[in-house]
This record gives structure tokens, C-alpha cells and sequence, in this order.
């Protein structure tokens, strides 16, 4: 390789980590839709969801203005992306923090690996992060003989049940409360036999099951909604204190962030911290906000690393276009309100980032080529460009990857004809008259033969009209 | 090439051409007065408890939260007229966590409270104490003056300071992990009562 070529936008390497799935989008989605208990699972979680949302985020008369607000903020970070990562380093390093920089997937598992092991822990604890799934960290760390243990009630649950998540924010959101408690009775060491499946017993057993580790690991583990350039400062944003035991009790700290991550300034928090609990989880603020600078003496970990990932989102970036995908704050709204995601669920998509937003970042981390499928599943209702609580215009990109995305052969030749036929009036009309043809082939919807079908798999034909409005026009 | 370089370079190269400058609308509310009663009602949403007292009346309130005898992890500088007589206090000379894990509760004062969305923020100075006071006992009192009030989060951000740790508090506990419905009670203090202070 040569220089010129490192220095130039990549996308996420291939044989690490979950951007990739391992069959295309149909096929996955096929199977999903005929499991009942995953729709009823899905439908009933999704409508809640929207229903809170929607309650608190009418509670707030200047919603849109925070939505442009935070839009800009976004827009604005990636314009200066470069110059906001060496100021966060400057901050961070100056309050006593360390910044490791990973160009890939394969470099922030080795960092983090090497850091575990100088620690001498055979054990780190985790906080729910999608950067940290994103690179396959724990099979990393597993690989190196060091245990990753998940502390969010859902990422427990998904490693418990050798699962894979299927939500950005709740990733065991496929599974309902009674198979919770299953996979508790089967799976927890030490789990009381006589649980039941109410939330708040299945919430006990967790904590009772967790506490001691949290106790006695001394490396935690975490990703981070929010890291502001002018001070240093870190945000995580969580629900159940797992986060606040990962932040607070180990000697050393671990925060892998993609670079995307980072914003100008202390105040610009104040528009996140609006937008992003109302529009996740549907609360005015979510149970608790840790944030930390550095190291603080006599409170917290003594050592506190920061591991700045690329891993495609340079290429991302040099999207014009596309680029918007990174304005992400991983709220998961988008899959909430989606009318292909309440139906098939995460899985379908293969990727850690399922739902609109996973099939348009998804293929750009990856390259289009390695997630062809994704920009098509989407039925374009634009739902998700109207939930976005940073405005990613979703379907603008779901049709600019399709356009990016490699064509079937006989999909390109028949365009080819149709382009032609159009720019020849004659040969235009011959056409349409021909197409009345088809109404002698039977029924709509039987789909056209060979090497065709494909198209019509999925869709119906049009009804054919009895005339061309031509031949209408010509009788008037 | 470093890593450093090499992502460095990739992101300016993506860059290129310069996109605009980018101007952020700043229209949204910032001003607005304190409603402590909307705190008092976002709080009780979330299932906190809620007390309003007078400051000579702290201790009494505590009285009637804790059994007799009960242990509490103490802040070192916590006013010591909030503590009531019949609690065993724990002040924090380096408490071990297994010592703070098994008392019966914690007391703190806080830095700000935002009575939009029913927080309220710790931010590590000597009458809260370090972080992992408030996060391990099962239950957190946690006493606000209403001079530490204010109506929304733009305001909440211009009075604290960055560089400090800061815990920020909407409830009990919960998660939205089951069906995605709110549920109290998992890692952190399962009951919170705020006191709030004329």
C-alpha cells in the first residue's frame, strides 16, 4: 500500500465485526415474517414506543427549532470534523486522559486489548455501546482469553440467550417478558427458580446477579453519545445505573467512540440532551447522565483512555450526500415508527444498525456492493425522515445508495430499451400499443416471464388500460 | 503513518471539496422563569418522592424516611443539621464500597435541578461527595434548595461546570428493556426521594 493510499477514505474491512450480514435482505426477512410471536413482540414494544414518544415530544412548543438546532450542530462537526478531533485530543489529553486513534475495526480491538491486558484483569464490564458491537469487541476480547461482561438489561439478555441484538436501543426488544424469564431460568448462575416473568422481578434478578461484578472488575468498557471538543467532556446517557457502576467503580476506564461522535461545545449538549432521551425512549429525561473530563482525583477510574474510531466513516463522509447518515445520535426513533422494521425486526438487516438508518449507513460503511439489499428495504413512506430528531433525510439516501447499488443485467437492459423507446415517438407508440397485449396474458399481478420475474416477484403489474391515451385523444 | 495521520488525512480528504460554513439556529427557548411545582410534578411522574420543607424541618423528614438505627453514607461536607439522631452516619473518610454498598441509604445535596424534566444534577462537590455515594445504597435522599432550580436544560448546562464529574438524576432507577416500557428498580438506588427547600 502506498501512502497517498491510507490517506485516502476507506470503508469498514471485511472479517470483523457486524456490518455484514450473511444473506441479503429478502431472504432474512422472508423468515422473520413467519415467526407470530416476533411480529406480536415487535407491534406491541413499536407502539408503545411511538405512543410515549409522541406524548413528550408534544410537551415541547420548539421541537422543530431543536430539530434544526441539531441538525446544523451536526452538519457543522462534520464540516470541521478533522480540527474537532485534535481539539477534543488536546482537551482530554489535558485533563489527564489518554487518546488512542483506530483506523479500523481490527486496530480499535487491538488497542483495547492491549490496554485490558497491561491491566492484568482477565475481565472487563461493559456498558451498551453500539461502537463496541460495531467492531466485534467481545469476541476480541473472548479470543484473548479476556471475559466481556454486558451490564444493560438487554445485551445481558441477548448474551445470556447467545442471541444477536435486533434494536439500536432495546437489542432484545424480539424477545417478550416470558421468554425473559426463560432465558434467565436457563442461562443466570444463581437465579432464584421461583422467578416470574413481572418486569420488575426479571429487573431484580439482574441487579442481584450483576452487583458483585460490578463490585470487583477493575476495567469497564463503553461507547459515548457525546464528546465535546472545547472541554474534554464525555457523555453516556442510560437508564438502569449499569452505566454509572462501568463509569464510576473500575480502576480503568475504556471509551471507544466513533469520530462522528464529537461535538463543538459545552452548550451544544443543551440541544441533545432535549432531543435524544424524548425521542429514544419517549422520557422527558432518561434515569440518568454521566458525564466526565479526564480523571477526576479520588472519584472515579484512576485511568481513563479514549479509542477515536474511523472504520468506514471516512468514506461516509466523502459522500456529499450520504454524509448526513453520520448526524446520527442513535435514538432509534427511526426504527420505532418504520413499517419494514416493526414487521421483520433487527436481524433481517444484519448489520448492528438495523431499521432506515441501518440501511443507509450500514452499505456506506461497508461499501453498497457488501449490503446491496439494504437501500431496498424501505417502502420510501418517509417516517423515519419525519421521527429523525436531526432531520437525516432517509429517503433522499435510501434512493441515492439505490442508485449506487450494482443493477441486475437484465433490470440495466431493459431500462436501456425503455430509455430508448422514449427518445423515439414512433417506436414510443408501437410500445404502448403493444403493451395492450398483455391483457390478453391473463390476470393482474401473474408477473412477467423470464429473465423478468424477478421484478415482479415482489410487486404487481399495473392493469393495462383498455386504450393509450393516444388512441383515447385520437377518438375525442 | 500513525493511525492519527491516517485517519486524519482520510477525514480531510473526504472533505475536499470544503463544504459551507455551517450557521446553527439558536431560536429555541433558553429564557423562561422556575415553576417549582412543575418540578414537583415531573419528579412525582417519575416516581420519585417528594418532600416540601422547610430547611429546619430536613432532619425530622429524614426521621420519618428512615428506620431507627439505619445506616447513611455522609457527604464530608453535608450540613450537619440535616442529619437526624436516629440514623448511624457513615461519613465518607474513604469509605470501601463494600461499606457503602451496605448501607441502608445515602444523603447529598445537589448541584441543579431542572424543573422541566424533573433532574437533578450532582456535580462532586463536598456536600454530594464522590459518584459512587449516591450510586450504590438502595436508596438516595438528595436535598435541593429552590435557588438551585431551573426551568429547563439550556439553563441547567450555563450553571455547571464541565470539568467536574456530574451525575445527572431523573428518577429511581428504571429501564425500558422489557417491551419497551419504563420499569423502576434495576442498578441504581431503587427509591429516591428529593427534599426541596424554599
Amino acid at each position: 500500500m502506498t501512502r497517498t493510499f491510507l490517506g485516502m477514505p476507506a470503508t469498514a474491512p471485511a472479517g470483523v465485526g457486524h456490518l455484514r450480514g450473511e444473506e441479503p435482505f429478502p431472504a432474512a426477512a422472508r423468515r422473520a415474517l413467519a415467526d407470530a410471536q416476533l411480529r406480536r413482540n415487535l407491534g406491541h414494544a413499536t407502539a408503545t414506543i411511538r405512543a410515549k414518544s409522541a406524548g413528550v415530544i408534544g410537551e415541547v412548543p420548539d421541537w422543530e427549532r431543536l430539530r434544526a438546532a441539531g441538525s446544523a450542530i451536526k452538519a457543522d462537526v462534520l464540516a470541521r470534523l478533522p480540527e474537532l478531533l485534535e481539539q477534543l485530543e488536546a482537551a482530554v489529553t489535558a485533563a489527564g486522559g489518554v487518546v488512542h486513534w483506530a483506523a479500523d475495526a481490527n486496530e480499535a480491538n487491538a488497542i483495547v486489548v492491549d490496554l485490558v491486558r497491561a491491566t492484568g484483569s482477565d475481565r472487563v464490564i461493559k456498558v451498551k455501546s453500539m461502537a463496541t458491537q460495531e467492531i466485534g469487541l467481545n469476541e476480541a476480547l473472548e479470543a484473548a482469553g479476556i471475559a466481556p461482561v454486558e451490564t444493560d438489561l438487554a445485551e445481558l439478555i441477548v448474551q445470556l440467550g447467545e442471541d444477536r441484538p435486533s434494536h439500536i436501543l432495546v437489542p432484545a426488544i424480539h424477545r417478550n417478558r416470558a421468554e425473559i424469564r426463560e432465558i434467565f431460568l436457563r442461562a443466570m448462575p444463581g437465579v432464584d427458580p421461583e422467578l416470574t416473568d413481572e418486569p420488575a422481578v426479571l429487573a431484580a434478578a439482574a441487579r442481584r446477579f450483576l452487583r458483585q461484578t460490578f463490585l470487583s472488575t477493575s476495567v469497564a468498557v463503553s461507547g459515548a453519545n457525546f464528546a465535546v471538543a472545547e472541554t474534554g467532556t464525555l457523555a453516556v446517557v442510560e437508564s438502569e445505573g449499569n452505566g454509572r457502576m462501568c463509569l464510576t467503580l473500575p480502576r480503568t476506564l475504556i471509551t471507544v467512540m466513533g469520530v462522528e461522535k464529537v461535538v463543538p461545545t459545552w452548550r451544544d449538549l443543551e440541544v441533545f440532551l432535549q432531543l435524544l432521551p424524548r425521542a429514544s425512549t419517549g422520557e422527558r429525561m432518561n434515569p440518568y447522565t454521566s458525564m466526565w473530563t479526564g480523571v477526576t482525583p479520588g472519584d472515579g477510574p484512576q485511568a481513563f483512555h479514549l479509542v477515536l474510531l474511523d472504520n468506514g466513516r471516512s468514506a461516509v463522509l466523502a459522500d456529499e450526500v450520504g454524509r448526513q447518515a453520520l448526524h446520527c445520535i442513535r435514538c432509534s426513533a427511526c426504527l420505532n415508527v418504520c413499517p419494514v422494521y416493526e414487521r421483520t425486526g433487527g436481524h433481517a438487516y444484519g448489520s448492528v444498525y438495523p431499521g432506515p438508518i441501518g440501511a443507509v449507513l450500514s452499505p456506506q460503511l461497508t461499501g453498497v456492493a457488501d449490503n446491496a439489499s439494504l437501500p431496498y428495504a424501505s417502502s420510501l413512506c418517509g417516517a423515519c425522515y419525519d421521527a429523525c430528531p436531526v432531520k437525516i433525510n432517509i429517503p433522499e439516501l435510501l434512493v441515492h445508495l439505490r442508485d449506487q447499488a450494482p443493477h441486475p443485467r437484465g433490470e440495466a437492459a431493459v431500462m436501456a430499451a425503455a430509455a430508448y423507446a422514449m427518445d423515439h415517438p414512433a417506436l414510443y407508440a408501437a410500445a404502448q400499443r403493444a403493451t395492450r397485449l398483455s391483457r390478453l396474458t391473463g390476470r393482474r399481478g401473474r408477473g412477467l416471464p423470464p429473465p423478468l420475474s424477478g421484478w415482479t416477484a415482489g410487486r404487481d403489474l399495473p392493469e393495462v388500460p383498455a386504450q393509450t391515451f393516444r388512441q383515447w385523444w385520437a377518438q375525442r | 503513518m500513525s493511525a492519527r495521520e491516517i485517519i486524519l488525512a482520510r477525514l480531510r480528504a473526504a472533505l475536499d471539496p470544503a463544504p459551507a460554513p455551517v450557521e446553527v439556529p439558536r431560536d429555541y427557548r433558553r429564557d423562561g422563569a422556575v415553576d417549582l411545582d412543575l418540578l414537583v410534578d415531573r419528579l412525582i411522574d417519575y416516581r420519585a418522592r417528594v418532600h416540601r420543607v422547610a430547611e429546619a424541618a430536613v432532619a425530622d423528614t429524614i426521621t420519618g424516611i428512615l428506620p431507627t438505627g439505619a445506616t447513611v453514607v455522609v457527604p464530608p461536607a453535608l450540613p450537619p443539621a440535616w442529619l437526624p439522631a436516629t440514623v448511624t452516619a457513615l461519613p465518607d473518610d474513604d469509605l470501601d464500597t463494600t461499606a457503602i454498598a451496605a448501607a441502608d441509604g445515602v444523603i447529598t445535596a445537589a448541584a441543579v435541578a431542572i424543573a422541566d424534566t424533573g433532574t437533578v444534577v450532582l456535580d462532586g462537590s463536598p456536600d454530594q461527595g464522590r459518584r459512587v455515594l449516591s450510586l450504590l445504597p438502595d436508596l438516595h435522599i438528595c436535598v435541593v434548595r429552590a435557588a438551585q432550580v431551573v426551568a429547563n436544560v439550556p439553563q441547567a448546562l450555563t450553571r455547571l461546570a464541565p470539568h467536574r464529574p456530574l451525575t445527572w438524576i431523573s428518577g429511581p432507577s428504571a429501564t425500558s428493556d422489557i417491551e419497551l416500557n419504563r420499569v423502576e428498580g434495576v442498578h441504581g438506588p431503587r427509591t429516591l426521594h428529593i427534599i426541596l427547600l424554599p
